[in-house]
């Protein structure tokens, strides 16, 4: 099997450090050989947090190269323009839809993105993108912390070598006993959610492809 | 066996716990924190934080002198306030083992300089191993520890960011140590021990004998390992660089040095000559290059790799390509997404810290700030922008009374955390007292080491085990000094904050200001968290409230009429409700605590 190089971008305190705990452990169950890298400065809370994954039969660098990523798996949508030049052509993109402003934009000195140039942006990147409305889906799961999740289990149904009981399990290991039932229901809805649309064109699913309504819903 | 996936950090720990130590000290600094973090988990292994990285390492010199296996852990600059103890430990050897964790920062994540601690190791000839992931942190903790009692040495084990905080998989062995049925002796040696002048020149040949016995070891040490490929390019390479050389470099062969001081020459002689062209790929110091080329061996590395910051695949490839020691096909592809400029996320003071009611009154009483090294180093930051200058841990006390004392009129005001004041601080203090400046020093004290997560330190009333423990009284600390103006003082109550700071500047002699308030991340302060409103009506887009420079407060969509200027809004997710917004607001459009409560009833 050819080596998966996964990226795992969000902002502080979103449970991206958790996500990226939980899909290196799948791939360890799964049998391979995986290693994790996580890039994060100083902040305690708001600043961007990422992490490169790597499952393979031998991984040698922790570090994934430019141009290398497989799966670029995005909790925030502008972290997920940060980082859409690492991936290699054709890869794929997984975007929750959550936008969190930086102090810069919401002090009004900066703009965010406007979905259109999100679109715009990872289009150029790729044809292959996955975007979850990974907070609704949340909530109807009982409780939008569990994006994550969601955007987790979209990301299961494009990786065909794994079954979704491994995700299950790993899930139900990390997350306080309380919550797994909440986890489990989050990860199934993203699960559906990403493999339903499948079947579209261009592979691809999600609110940002949509027409406007539904974006707004 | 079992295998576990674990960061290098993790790592480090059960290393320690499976090879027998029984005594750890560390004082927390990014990235090694969660090294001792961790090791608290194993009751087998006594682990302390200690209040700097000297105090740490004196007393992990003291378990091995009684014959017990011990660890100190730092980051690399750590070891530059540990660097006394490192070289004494050098010239006395030890009874039993001896590892000094050493954690450098390539790339400065969370550093003031970029440091390579393997130059340390050369100058205190102690022996460095580096580990390439986290199997091979775990073992070299053994490793290092045999190594250490087989030679009579301390022994570095030179780790850096990209091992701490990556997870690779970890086969788990036991703990391979037997308790003594006797409490332990302990042993005098008064002429090992005790290095006088004349103590001293009879060890330091000792020493250099010792290092010149490891190198010959070197060369058939079972960490230091050729892997033989292809003869036109041979690679040179220790730690990470190891892991993105191989990657890069699939037909080359490698001499991969687990233990780069010192070198096993005769192994190198014998790589070069069986290669056409030899490199070396490590970061940061031409540590192993210019040990090489002082060989007399060909040899190229810097002139083709970076100096500055940490590799990586990406940077290895492309300084590869350009060298012409790989094709120009193999460079990465050049079409790119056209990103464009994208907002940044800079670090800044979160929603509800302490440090920022300070920093609104050192601003507005427009005083120079000498900082320090913590959160409140963020201070710096725009909009506030109120912090001065960071050096070094402690460095901050020193620098005021300096600049006092070189006549500067307006009085200077130093800024240390709680943790960083029993650092290096209390030395500084002392200092001042005693040599009298008009140095007014702020004790930011949030009960906790915040930057690095949360770890306990004498001020807290707990140990690193959960122990219960006196917790000091900086205010009697201060007076025991001789300082004479102290005041303790609540960051959220701005009028406190100026009035003693006001208070301060004006007084004869030096001032300790004790800025109390617990960091708002800590579960005792969420449970407090109200998220602040604003009255709309009120507010007419001033600004004033942006300048506070919270992350919770945000331009509303809603233009006031007069002013055409977006009026406030606070985030209800992020507010916690500290209030220092509502005390700046002239208009009086944010509600405070009770204005919200009152609120809200009334809306039920």
């Amino acid at each position: 099997m050819k080596d998966m190089n996964f990226l795992l971008a969000g902002v502080g305190g979103q449970g991206t450090l958790l996500a990226s705990n939980v899909l290196a452990r799948v791939g360890v169950r799964a049998g391979f050989d995986v290693k994790k890298a996580e890039v994060h400065g100083m902040a305690q809370r708001g600043g961007s947090v990422s992490s490169h994954l790597r499952w393979g039969q031998r991984i040698l660098s922790p570090l994934i190269g430019r141009q290398e990523v497989d799966y670029l798996v995005a909790f925030e949508k502008l972290e997920a323009l940060r980082y859409v030049g690492m991936l290699r052509p054709g890869g794929t993109v997984v975007m929750g839809e959550m936008s969190i402003s930086p102090l810069t934009v919401s002090s009004g000195n900066d703009v965010y993105p406007a979905d259109a140039e999100v679109r715009r942006i990872v289009g150029d990147a790729t044809e292959d993108l996955h975007l979850i409305p990974s907070l609704s889906l949340a909530e109807s799961a009982g409780n939008v912390r569990a994006h994550n999740i969601v955007v987790l289990g979209a990301l299961s149904n494009l990786i065909q070598e794994v079954r979704p009981e491994v995700w299950l399990d790993v899930i139900a290991e990390w997350v306080p006993a309380r919550f797994v039932e909440v986890n489990r229901r989050a990860f199934e809805s993203g699960r559906a959610y990403c493999g339903s649309n499948d079947q579209k064109p261009m592979r691809s699913c999600g609110v940002l492809d949509q027409p406007t309504e539904t974006e707004a819903s | 066996m079992k295998k576990e996936l674990m960061s290098g950090n993790e790592a480090v720990a059960r290393g320690a716990h499976e090879a027998g130590v029984r005594v750890a000290a560390a004082y927390p600094g990014t990235p090694s924190t969660e090294i001792l973090e961790n090791l608290a988990h194993y009751d087998t292994v006594y682990s302390e934080w200690s209040p700097n990285e000297k105090v740490a390492l004196d007393v992990a010199i003291g378990a091995a002198y009684a014959g017990s296996r011990a660890m100190a852990v730092m980051k690399h600059v750590g070891l530059n306030v540990a660097a006394d103890a490192f070289f004494y430990a050098s010239m006395t050897g030890l009874e039993a083992g001896l590892v000094i964790i050493s954690a450098d920062d390539p790339n400065m994540f969370s550093s003031q300089n970029e440091q390579d601690n393997r130059n340390y190791a050369r100058f205190a000839r102690v022996p460095c191993l580096e580990p390439s992931d986290s199997q091979e942190a775990k073992d070299m903790v053994g490793v290092a520890l045999d190594l250490s009692e087989q030679f009579d040495s301390p022994v570095m084990l030179r780790i850096t960011t990209r091992i701490s905080h990556s997870d690779t998989i970890v086969e788990l062995g036991e703990r391979d140590f037997q308790e003594p049925a006797e409490p332990p002796e302990y042993r005098i040696d008064r002429q090992k021990y005790v290095m006088v002048p004349g103590n001293a020149r009879r060890r330091h040949p000792v020493i250099e004998e010792r290092i010149r016995q490891i190198k010959e070891f070197a060369e058939d040490f079972a960490v230091n390992r050729v892997e033989m490929s292809g003869t036109s390019l041979g690679i040179i390479t220790s730690g990470v660089a190891y892991q993105y050389a191989r990657e890069v470099f699939p037909e080359a062969s490698f001499l991969k040095l687990g233990m780069t001081y010192p070198l096993p020459e005769q192994m190198i002689r014998d790589f070069a000559n069986r290669v056409d062209r030899l490199i070396v790929v490590e970061e940061l110091d031409p540590f192993i290059e210019e040990a090489v080329r002082l060989m007399g061996i060909p040899v190229e590395g810097k002139s083709i790799f970076p100096l500055c910051g940490e590799l990586d695949p990406t940077i290895v490839r492309e300084s590869a390509v350009q060298a012409g020691l790989l094709a120009e096909s193999s460079s990465v592809a050049t079409s790119q997404p056209e990103v464009g400029y994208l907002p940044a996320r800079p670090p800044l003071l979160c929603p509800g810290c302490p440090h920022r009611g300070l920093f609104v009154t050192t601003n507005k009483l427009n005083v120079v700030v000498n900082g320090d090294i913590g959160c409140y180093t963020l201070g710096f930051l725009p909009p506030l922008s109120a912090l001065h200058t960071c050096g070094c841990m402690g460095a901050s006390i020193g620098q005021a009374h300096g600049v006092s004392k070189a006549g500067i009129a307006q009085k200077h005001v130093a800024v240390i955390g709680d943790s960083t004041f029993f650092h290096t601080g209390m030395p500084a203090l002392l200092n001042v007292a005693y040599n009298q400046s008009d140095t007014v020093v702020i004790i930011v004290d949030n009960r906790t080491t915040a930057m690095t997560g949360h770890q306990q330190h004498p001020g807290t009333g707990s140990t690193l085990m959960g122990q219960p423990a006196h917790a000091v009284d900086f205010e009697t600390l201060a007076r025991g000094f001789g300082i004479r103006h102290v005041y303790t003082v609540d960051p959220y109550a701005l009028d406190e904050v100026e009035a003693a700071l006001r208070e301060s500047l004006d007084a004869e002699g030096p001032a300790v200001i004790i800025s109390r308030r617990e960091c708002a991340l800590l579960p005792e302060a969420k449970r407090q968290w109200v998220a602040l409103a604003v009255d709309e009506d009120q507010c007419n887009g001033c600004g004033l409230c942006f300048r506070v420079g919270c992350p919770a407060i945000a331009k509303s969509d809603r233009i006031d009429e007069r002013t055409k200027r977006n009026k406030a809004w606070i985030d209800p997710l992020l507010c916690t409700g500290c209030e220092v917004c509502a005390q700046v607001c002239v208009r009086k459009a944010i509600l405070f605590r009770d204005g919200v409560v009152k609120r809200e009833v009334e809306v039920a």
